[in-house]
């Protein structure tokens, strides 16, 4: 799950980790209150939303008087937020983070704790030059990155802190507390079971003080369970209500542009079930993976999630039962699509275990659905289905 | 021959007596394996159908000299399980269960690699998994969920990424009477404990297999690191597949390693990579098997 800046900034307090002074705000009556409590401006008006690239799209205002830092406020709150990440539709702002306009920053540095899948270990990412995009920098100038490894026991030991803190350039007592900040970072990723925390930029104030002015997070969502207060991040995350209504049921689902939903069981053979259906010319309307049971009750589930999409035009079921039998599969399919008032194109194809009787339950159904002897010919039928709508 | 199991396998379930490990050590037992015990904490000296049930690793392994363990445990127990059998001296781990946390998994595989630092081969201990459907030497030896029926024995190793998917195409050699040696499934998360390498060098040393077919997908750069070590070691043919080609980026798959991140990972450049080294990409995952058959058994 990705995390707000104004819940990064929150992870930040709680490991001791230097930020500006800020309060964040999901209704404008807060403003009042939160420019009272940071005191004296100018202030700086963020829009939380979980993608980058907010600055260039207008979403984070300078504001000098409180009577700008409302006209901020009220221009952002509810906006779709468009920037180079979101997408076209935008992002919706519905919290916005109020902080203190800093003093003057001598320099901009960068670092990121994250999850190095080759070296099944985390790996801190380094620049002296922070603020800009860090995948532009990697492909303009990688030699301004520099890759240091965490050992997942010794975590990072000070000395290898201090050696990072050098490289990037700070000096004096500067060492040692870009030394600490980074520990704290590698502690702030363990704490919270991330896969990457990025502090960009690292600011070093005329006055000396090292201070994280963004972060951005994402945790591991197979270690909610011991994170029992990530569940109101969790609450928050900015995910459309069908994924949320899938994940409640145990299915994997995420909307995608096209027309032909999908209902498969396993996440590798749903992406490939999307695959075949834009080989033959048509777009998958979602992935969908139903889990490794596809009991009735889930698919009915998944087919009302599919058909929540007006989008879709027609939907292909491909079941491989392995240890499922599929005549058990298909009579949940049948039920479900009875249960659904199915009005879509449905083609169904099964395979596997007693494949030959399911075949002849959906043949028996009475439903308008048509089966696909393999899966070659499901995307075929699919398709040219939707097509002649 | 083969790779990693055989008849000899002597195999333990750890979390036997839960849903899933109960039903699939009946079933593996059904295909013919060789399920010495089971290992559920506080339930030991009991059995499950006739397999004796210890309260550790280590009296399965004193008791029955268990070498293989197929791991049901939960989520959030498993990283220590798979250490218990680490250090109970089991040398193959398979690890089924679907969920646990990356960071469990980033100490397991350090643990493992000191572990293993300065030992021999036969001594090293291997992780299959986690999150994964695990493997069969076609009519010897089953230690995982898939269903034993759709394989027939014969000639082609299969590596991949995902559960299903790895059924689809071993059924569609089947069908077409191409067996199969040993399939291996590795597991759809970030950080797991064999890569597709690490099974290609098997399946190349292993005179019963004479190709290869490996389902990748999108995430991480392990296709690409096959694609490098088929071109300059192997020799054998190897065939591929990778799966979300029409994913879009910054989404997760299912899979928790299946997210193209930052541009990186993406099926397009898997493919480009696997082919500029010389192996077969199928276009569609219906063409798995009939790619294999035209290139090994164009007569046919």
């Amino acid at each position: 799950m990705k995390l707000y800046e104004y819940q990064a900034k929150a992870v930040y307090e709680r490991f001791g980790i230097s930020r500006p002074e800020g309060k964040p705000i999901t209704d404008a009556k807060q403003l009042s209150a939160a420019l009272k409590a940071l005191g004296k401006g100018p202030w700086v008006v963020k829009a939380q939303i979980v993608a980058g690239g907010r600055g260039k799209a207008g979403g984070i205002r300078i504001v000098k008087t409180p009577a700008q830092a409302r006209a901020a406020v009220k221009d952002l709150f509810g906006k779709n937020l468009v920037t180079h990440q979101t997408g076209p539709k935008g992002e919706i702002i519905a919290a916005l983070l109020i902080e203190k306009s800093l003093p003057k920053i001598e320099r901009e540095m960068y670092v990121a704790v994250l999850l190095d899948r080759k070296a099944g270990a985390p790996v801190i990412i380094a620049s002296k030059e922070g603020g800009m995009d860090i995948e532009t920098l990697a492909k303009e100038r990688p030699d301004a990155i520099m890759r240091f490894p965490v050992d997942p026991i010794d975590r990072l030991p000070a000395y290898r802190a201090r050696a990072i803190a050098k490289a990037l350039g700070l000096k004096g007592r500067s060492i040692n507390d870009g030394a600490s900040l980074l520990s704290r970072l590698v502690e702030a990723f363990f704490g919270i079971d991330a896969d990457m925390v990025e502090v960009n930029p690292l600011a070093l104030t005329s006055d000396g003080v090292l201070m994280a002015l963004d972060g951005k997070m994402s945790t591991d969502d197979n270690a909610l369970f011991r994170h029992p207060d990530q569940a109101e991040w969790k609450a928050r995350a900015p995910q459309p209500s069908a994924e949320k209504r899938a994940a409640k049921a145990g299915i994997s689902y995420i909307k995608l542009d096209g027309s032909v939903g999908c209902l498969v069981n396993g996440a590798g053979l749903a992406m490939a079930t999307m695959d075949i259906i834009k080989l033959h010319g048509g777009e998958p309307a979602n992935f969908l993976d139903v889990g490794g049971g596809a009991k009735t009750e889930q698919v009915t589930e998944a087919f009302k999630i599919i058909l929540s999409d007006t989008n879709v035009k027609g939907i292909l079921v491909n079941i491989f039962g392995g240890i499922m039998r599929c005549d058990v599969i298909a009579e949940g399919v049948v039920a479900a699509a009875r249960q659904v008032k199915m009005k879509v194109p449905l083609v169904v194809r099964l395979e596997g275990n007693k494949s030959a009787e399911g075949k002849q339950i959906l043949k028996k159904s009475g439903l308008k659905l048509s089966a696909a002897a393999s899966l070659e010919e499901a995307a075929q039928l699919i398709v040219a289905a939707v097509k002649n709508k | 021959m083969s790779i990693l199991l055989d008849k000899s396998s002597k195999v333990i379930c750890q979390g036997i007596t839960g849903s899933s490990g109960s039903l699939h050590t009946r079933l593996c037992r059904e295909y013919g394996t060789n399920v010495v015990g089971g290992v559920t904490p506080g339930k030991g000296g009991t059995d499950f159908e006739g397999v004796p049930i210890f309260d550790t690793v280590k009296e399965a392994v004193d008791a029955k000299g268990a070498d293989v363990s197929m791991i049901f445990v939960p989520a959030s127990l498993c990283g220590d399980a798979i250490l218990e059998a680490m250090e109970a001296g089991i040398r193959l781990i398979i690890a089924i269960t679907e969920g646990i946390p990356v960071l469990d998994m980033v100490k397991v595989k350090r643990k493992m690699a000191a572990f293993n630092a300065g030992k021999s081969t036969d001594e090293r201990v291997r992780l299959i998994g986690p999150n994964c459907p695990g493997v069969i030497t076609v009519d010897a030896c089953k230690v995982g969920i898939m269903p034993g029926y759709i394989h027939k024995k014969g000639p082609v190793g299969i590596v991949s990424r995902s559960g299903t998917l790895t059924y689809e195409a071993a059924f569609q050699l089947s069908e077409l009477g191409i067996g199969q040696s040993t399939v291996v499934g590795i597991g759809g998360d970030p950080v797991n404990g064999t890569n597709f390498v690490d099974v290609l060098e098997l399946f190349e040393k292993d005179p019963d297999t004479k190709a290869v077919v490996m389902l990748g997908e999108i995430g991480g750069r392990a296709e690409e690191e096959a694609a490098e070590y088929f071109k300059s070691h192997m020799t054998k043919p190897l065939f591929a597949f990778i799966a979300g080609q029409t994913a879009p980026p910054g989404k997760r798959m299912g899979h928790a390693g299946a997210i193209v991140e930052g541009g990186a990972g993406k099926a397009s450049d898997k493919i480009a990579a696997l082919r500029s080294h010389g192996v077969v990409v199928a276009d569609s995952p219906a063409a798995v098997g009939i790619t294999v058959k035209q290139h090994l058994f164009p007569k046919k």
